[in-house]
């Protein structure tokens, strides 16, 4: 787990296209948290915020791959990145974040809880862990319904702490089901760094000591994090078997709105430790890469910025104008018919 | 019809949702190879194999993540909690998850499990096996809450149950398992959700109860019919949805009320009961209600004080007479 720079494959099969779909995601989920984080403190978003800067490739590097909607992904609160990584537009989830009517969950879910179930995402779960013992129900239904697809499952290395996933890790490793599982491991929990949280921080161990196979990736760079996904989802396609990746990561802000600002980070943090994963962005390393290999140019790189900047600011525009659920919707969904 | 025990009506009714539905299956704590730790579920994993009777390991929290993350994506669990004392362990995934993902997802996801197993107080289990835990799950939107007091509804409540596009908590009682009665053999039987039963007709007193309650209610009609008092006796079936229509029926032709059940007294399903009472038909009481609750102690086991800890019909013709006096 050093902090040493993982150069990307050289040898890597991927296309200026699929390379420069890479970078545009990855700069869209940039931007868009960055305007989250604005409007948040402009109260136009309430509740909590956790935002994605930093791990864009953790999300770049595996959901462009998936069979969506057949295949599934469950994610965490900090899950604006999935969102929109598996299709859902940029105009649903900043109107969910509003809590507006046209919210991906009528703004019933809100930063937490955004879901997109006919695009594979099946939501941001709020509760650390919560969602590895979805997982096996996922997992299970895929194979008893005989499909070839996998569910992915993310969570973060706080989660890895809780009691939960531990039996649902054992369970998914004896039935022996199709789940990736991708460890967000920004090496803290919330607040508290990794080697104060955990007694053993080889977590590829832990997997193994379920019966899952798994690795550690480097999830700074997007070509790297693509590769490894994509080796783990042809294991499980093959085997029907789970996998298990600790993907080394950083977030560049804080847990939460609560240490986004006023120095809370500091309390548990350095800034030269900040910095020197900001060093390793793994936005300036795709856009490195494009220009090693002279796929992109500099009108190029104005020009995705002009259009990411033109999305993000018409979702705001689209939530501002939105309406709020009607009142009379506070008693729907409670049930389903 | 057939005679049937309660416990059977119950494997009937998953056998009979099994067959009519692919997706349904059954998961749990020795539901299979070990036949089911009360034998409810015996034979089944012979007669559909284990793709779809599935032994778990002992992790609650596991099962119920497993069972509301596979009604998520369209089967339709029927997990076991092998009782719902153990449950407890796996109250995040069962309340934050399974009860909420449907509002949550502003009604784009449905999620169509069934949570089961005994509930109940007796038999010496003491503190942490004896217990009935209704109100927690009556609390939190989003579950339904069926109670079976008879073989028959046993069987048709939990049909229901597995049709249902929702999170069930199916709590059944284990010292009902043994009791028989005539129960519906025709596969397309079923009892709705939300509609009470009139168990016995009456004019002076309603005893409203569920699950064993309904039983001891009925022996305390009989008690009070030898001293001339003719008590109606209604069986809820289902805390969620609650029909209050023939409570206040009830209410309206007795003008007074017991309320009973198991669990402990302080703030249990009876309270919501009685107050819904007092909101609907306040005018039509001639006496206050009267609760009939168990001990707001931990279950004792000694079984002088597990006796006293426990509601009986005794408790119910005394909570009458005084409505009465």
């Amino acid at each position: 787990m050093a902090d040493t720079i993982v150069k990307p494959p050289t040898e890597e099969d991927i296309s200026r296209a699929e390379m420069l779909d890479l970078y545009r995601l990855m700069l869209r989920i940039r931007r868009f948290e960055e305007s989250v984080y604005r409007k948040f403190h402009e109260a136009k978003i309430g509740g909590y915020l956790h935002r994605y800067d930093g791990q864009e490739a953790l999300v770049a590097g595996i959901i462009p791959q998936l069979q969506l909607p057949h295949d599934k992904v469950l994610c965490t609160y900090r899950d604006h990145a999935h969102a929109i990584a598996c299709g859902t537009s940029a105009r649903e989830v900043m109107a969910e974040l509003m809590g507006r009517a046209t919210g991906c969950a009528l703004g019933k879910g809100g930063s937490m809880h955004l879901i997109d179930p006919e695009r594979g995402f099946l939501g941001g779960d709020g509760i650390v862990g919560g969602p590895i013992p979805v997982s096996v129900g996922v997992g299970f239904a895929l194979k008893y319904t005989g499909t070839n697809n996998v569910c992915v499952c993310y969570f973060g290395d706080g989660a890895m702490n809780q009691g939960g996933v531990h039996e649902s890790l054992n369970m998914v490793g004896l039935f022996k089901l199709p789940v990736l599982y991708i460890l967000e491991n920004n090496r803290y929990a919330m607040g508290t760094a990794l080697g104060r949280s955990t007694g053993q921080p080889d977590f590829i161990l832990k997997a193994n000591a379920h019966g899952i196979a798994g690795e550690v990736v480097d999830g700074m760079n997007v070509l790297t994090m693509r590769e490894a996904a994509n080796r783990a989802l042809a294991h499980i396609r093959e085997t029907g078997e789970a996998y298990f990746l600790d993907v080394e990561c950083y977030r560049f802000v804080g847990h939460g709105i609560g240490d986004d600002n006023v120095g809370g980070q500091k309390l548990y943090r350095t800034d030269e430790e900040v910095d020197k994963w900001r060093q390793r962005d793994p936005l300036l390393q795709i856009i490195r890469d494009l220009k090693e290999r002279g796929y992109i140019s500099e009108e190029q790189i104005e020009a995705i910025e002009a259009e990411t900047k033109l999305e993000v600011e018409d979702s705001i525009v689209f939530a501002e104008a939105s309406p709020e659920p009607p009142l009379d919707s506070l008693y729907e969904h409670v049930f389903s018919e | 019809m057939a005679k049937m025990r309660y416990l059977q009506a119950l494997r009937l009714a998953m056998t009979e949702e099994m067959e009519r539905d692919p997706n349904v299956f059954i998961m749990g704590e020795e539901v299979g190879q070990y036949q089911g730790t009360y034998r409810v579920t015996e034979g089944l994993l012979n007669k559909f194999g284990d793709k779809r009777v599935v032994d778990t390991p002992i992790s609650e929290i596991g099962i119920a993540g497993m069972a509301t993350g596979a009604a998520m994506v369209g089967l339709r669990p029927v997990a076991e909690f092998m009782t719902w004392s153990f449950a407890m362990s796996a109250m995040d995934q069962l309340v934050n998850h399974a009860a909420k993902i449907t509002y949550m997802s502003g009604g784009r996801i449905k999620c169509p499990v069934v949570f089961r197993g005994p509930a109940g107080v007796g038999t010496q289990l003491s503190a942490q096996h004896s217990h009935s835990l209704e109100a927690w799950f009556a609390h939190t939107p989003g579950f339904k809450v069926a109670m079976p007091a008879t073989p028959e509804d046993a069987k048709g409540l939990l049909k229901t149950a597995i049709r249902d596009n929702n999170p069930v908590i199916f709590m059944e009682h284990a010292g009902l398992y043994g009791s028989s009665g005539e129960v519906s053999e025709d596969p397309d039987f079923t009892v709705p959700f939300g509609v009470a039963a009139v168990r016995r007709e009456g004019k002076d007193i309603s005893l409203i109860a569920y699950s064993r309650g309904v039983a001891m209610s009925l022996k305390a009609a009989e008690i009070l019919e030898k001293d001339g008092i003719s008590a109606e006796v209604i069986d809820l079936r289902t805390l969620v949805p609650l029909d209050m229509d023939t409570v206040v029926a009830s209410i309206r032709k007795t003008h007074r009320a017991v309320v009973i059940q198991e669990e402990w007294r302080n703030a249990g399903f009876a309270a919501e009961l009685a107050t819904r009472i007092y909101e609907q038909a306040f005018d039509e009481m001639d006496a206050p209600i009267q609760r009939v609750a168990g001990a707001d102690v931990p279950m004792p086991y000694a079984k002088n004080l597990e006796r006293a800890a426990i509601p009986t019909e005794h408790d119910i013709v005394a909570a009458a007479r005084r409505a009465l006096s």
